[in-house]
């Protein structure tokens, strides 16, 4: 028998599953459509400009940082951008994109070594490098409400402060509209609809452990209920509404479960998620500023390394039962 | 149907519909076959140079003892074939390495050593007597592990055995030898299987049948259904639902604690060939000197489940298949999650070679590994519940203690971890050199 050319000597299992990053990556795309679809229907066309350049600003970013001129790659630079875009309010001016998503690609991913080397969220990074430094422009009252469903509207009309910043603002909003989305807050936070179904497609492709969003909405809806100040008369509707409300529901579905800057272990995930939700409602409720989610994702992601270390799983066998 | 199942686990193709309709084919007896003194977990065998003249120019009979090694924990080597031994020396082996072999060229009669006869019905035989039979056949665990039969089958006294599990479950992708013996050789099994109870004064017998292969579920069970302690238990297809730690814990609940063997829990696991192979030494005196192998993979040209003598050539077996395309990327032993790729195929078959594949582009995936994206998807399938990625991290940056503190010892190497991982980061591979090096500290 001749064998020709040289055959191939490597480790075992010689065979490999189809994903590859790049597929993971395009999958988290195609979960977010939904957000940003949504984000586009309420918010007008600021909003499909102000993902457009998130997305090609990241992407370029990074293909000019890592000198490739593969734009898209292995497409976390996307997924980096368009987060970052749907955590972004409505009337932000073009070049804060261009900055946030620069800083996100850089100094949140790339300065550490590049994509599974960062140690916090970067499109988060982003986002909190322009909340400290353009405050005005992140928050406060030019949020503009959004016109339901009215494309093109002028966004300097209208104006009003996320529904977390006062209790009295909440009540003018059912319930029921805000978790269509029908309500002030940042592009892709407020539908919570759109948000769950990604979510659940997500969970169902195996992308993400239901633990985070489920230990963070949580802790979230059970601390809400508990001192979630005068926003409803009833105590349950306050739960939900901090749930629905602002940024609780994109940071714990998709922002929280960032695979590189959490933990792998499955307890660990479970704490990681209650933890984002105890400093969101700790920022919140007690805190100087109206929303904690950005902050509360990016503390936890600096004690990822320490909690995996405390939540080594029990081997199989490990437990040996007394005779 | 198993009323547990193991966590984690993988669902690869698994391309068994390739061969698992096909017949095994007996090959026509090899004109050379080359015989490796160690083909088992244990000592090596000694050549038989002394008593039995055993050198270059020795006429052997198929069947003879080549070699032997007086530890228990070894298996003695026997000619599959007689004719006339024409070099003694190493020779390449399925493990990578060159290893001491007996090379015997055929003289086409195929005559049996005389000492090879019945050993008597089974009633007549005492446990002693099944286990001294077992050994001096040779026999092995044929899955793949080539772990001593006869050594399962001795337990200390203070664990005494209930249950034996005939492992069923073909598990790896391609391989479909262990389904067509279920097929063909079902009351050799029933019968091995009854001769390991009998040996180990077990009371329950189960074997173990993934259930992709409904129809040897259906012709075993119509063998044991006159057996009251016999069972079969359908298994869920999942990779690796044919280790020996799951396997236990789906068919019967039973943990065996993590480092210590299935014995602890009172349970011993063979694979259905090795039934068979432990049958043909009691009823015929055979030594094991052949066995079922399945030759397949999109470079072979006709693939097959073929019955081989030990010891011919994987280039000849191939040959008998057709032959390999030109577009072969890798020949692997055994299967592809856990087979061995070979430089060459000039290497011969041995007891634990469950199958010669052919893998071209089709059915290997050739990537570059990428950073870590810390997914965790191969701590969700591990099924040992370890954490691969950072197993193989600090074997990667040489900290074999703390890949010690992570359990990698507990890593049986199955490959879901790498087969999974969408960085195609060869984890398990990592991992077996911080294993290997965590060893190296403990035996010094």
């Amino acid at each position: 028998m001749v064998i020709n050319g040289k055959l191939i000597v490597s480790s075992s299992p010689h065979i490999r599953s189809v994903e590859s990053v790049q597929s993971v990556m395009v999958d988290v795309l195609i979960a977010l459509f939904p957000a940003a679809l949504m984000a586009v229907l309420l918010f007008g066309y600021r909003a499909l400009l102000t993902m457009v350049i998130a997305i090609a600003v990241a992407m370029l970013a990074e293909a000019i940082w890592r000198r490739k001129s593969d734009i898209f790659s292995d497409g976390s630079a996307a997924v980096t951008g368009l987060l970052l875009a749907l955590a972004l309010p409505a009337a932000v001016p073009w070049w804060l994109v261009v900055v946030g998503s620069a800083s996100a690609i850089i100094i949140g991913k790339q300065v550490f070594g590049g994509i599974g080397y960062n140690i916090f969220n970067p499109a988060l990074v982003g986002r909190a490098i322009l909340v400290v430094s353009w405050g005005g422009h992140m928050a406060g009252d030019i949020w503009p409400s959004p016109q339901p469903f009215a494309f093109g509207y002028d966004a300097a009309v209208v104006t009003g402060a996320t529904v977390l910043a006062a209790p009295e603002k909440a009540v003018t909003f059912s319930l029921p509209e805000m978790f269509i989305g029908n309500i002030p807050g940042c592009l892709g936070e407020t539908s919570a609809l759109a948000l769950l179904i990604g979510g659940f497609w997500l969970v169902y492709k195996g992308h993400i452990d239901y633990r985070i969003p489920g230990g963070f909405i949580g802790t979230v809806f059970i601390l809400g209920v508990l001192f979630g100040g005068g926003f409803y008369a009833n105590i349950f509707m306050t739960g939900l509404f901090h749930v629905v409300a602002g940024g609780v529901m994109i940071g714990a579905i998709y922002m929280a479960t960032d695979f590189v800057t959490t933990p792998v272990t499955p307890a660990g995930r479970l704490i990681f998620g209650i933890g984002c939700g105890l400093i969101t409602m700790l920022i919140r409720l007690w805190g100087i500023l109206p929303e904690g989610v950005t902050f509360a994702i990016l503390l936890m992601n600096a004690v990822t390394p320490i909690i995996d270390n405390f939540t080594i799983p029990q081997r199989f066998g490990g437990v040996k039962k007394s005779a | 149907m198993a009323k547990f199942s193991f966590r984690g686990g993988v669902h690869p193709v698994y391309s068994k519909e390739i061969t698992s309709t096909l017949a095994i084919v007996k090959m026509p007896l090899p004109q050379k076959v080359v015989v490796p003194m160690q083909q088992h977990i244990g000592a090596p065998c000694e050549l038989l140079a002394d008593v039995e003249k055993i050198e270059k120019g020795t006429e052997v009979k198929a069947g003879q003892k080549l070699g032997d090694n007086k530890g228990f924990v070894s298996a003695p080597v026997h000619a599959p074939i007689s004719g006339t031994v024409v070099d003694i020396g190493p020779y390449n082996h399925p493990l990578g390495m060159k290893i001491n072999a007996v090379t015997i060229e055929s003289d086409g009669h195929d005559e049996w050593d005389e000492n090879i006869k019945p050993a008597g019905s089974l009633e007549d035989l005492s446990a002693d007597d099944i286990r001294k039979i077992v050994r001096e056949a040779g026999i092995v665990g044929l899955g793949g592990a080539t772990f001593p039969a006869h050594v399962k089958l001795s337990p200390p006294e203070d664990k005494p055995i209930d249950v034996v599990i005939i492992n069923g479950a073909e598990c790896e992708p391609y391989l479909t030898a262990d389904h067509r013996v279920m097929l063909e050789k079902t009351e050799e099994i029933v019968f091995g299987l009854k001769a390991m109870m009998k040996a180990l004064g077990a009371s329950e017998g189960i074997i173990g049948i993934e259930d992709n292969k409904p129809d040897a579920h259906k012709q075993v069970e119509s063998m044991v259904a006159e057996e009251e302690n016999i069972r079969v238990c359908t298994l869920p297809t999942k990779y690796p639902q044919g280790a020996e730690k799951m396997l236990i814990y789906v068919t019967t609940g039973r943990v065996v604690p993590a480092g210590a063997l299935p014995m602890e829990v009172g349970i011993v696991n063979h694979n259905v060939g090795t039934a068979v192979a432990i049958t043909q030494a009691i009823r015929e005196g055979k030594p094991l000197v052949e066995r079922v192998l399945t030759v397949t993979g999109s470079g072979v040209a006709k693939p097959a489940n073929v019955q081989a003598r030990l010891g011919t050539l994987a280039s000849e077996v191939l040959d008998f298949c057709g032959g390999i395309s030109e577009s072969t990327l890798k020949v692997v032993v055994g299967g592809p999650m856990m087979g061995l790729a070979q430089p060459s195929a000039d290497i011969p078959v041995i007891k634990g070679t469950s199958g010669i594949l052919a893998l071209t582009d089709e059915d290997v995936y050739l990537a570059e590994s990428s950073p870590c994206i810390r997914c965790a998807k191969c701590v969700s399938v591990c099924p040992m519940n370890l954490m691969p990625t950072s197993i193989a991290q600090a074997s990667e940056h040489g900290d074999y203690r703390r890949a010690e503190k992570l359990y990698a010892l507990d890593c049986f190497e199955c490959g879901c971890c790498s087969y999974i991982c969408p960085s195609k980061i060869p984890l398990v591979q990592w991992i077996r050199i911080g294993k290997n090096e965590i060893m190296k500290r403990k035996n010094k």
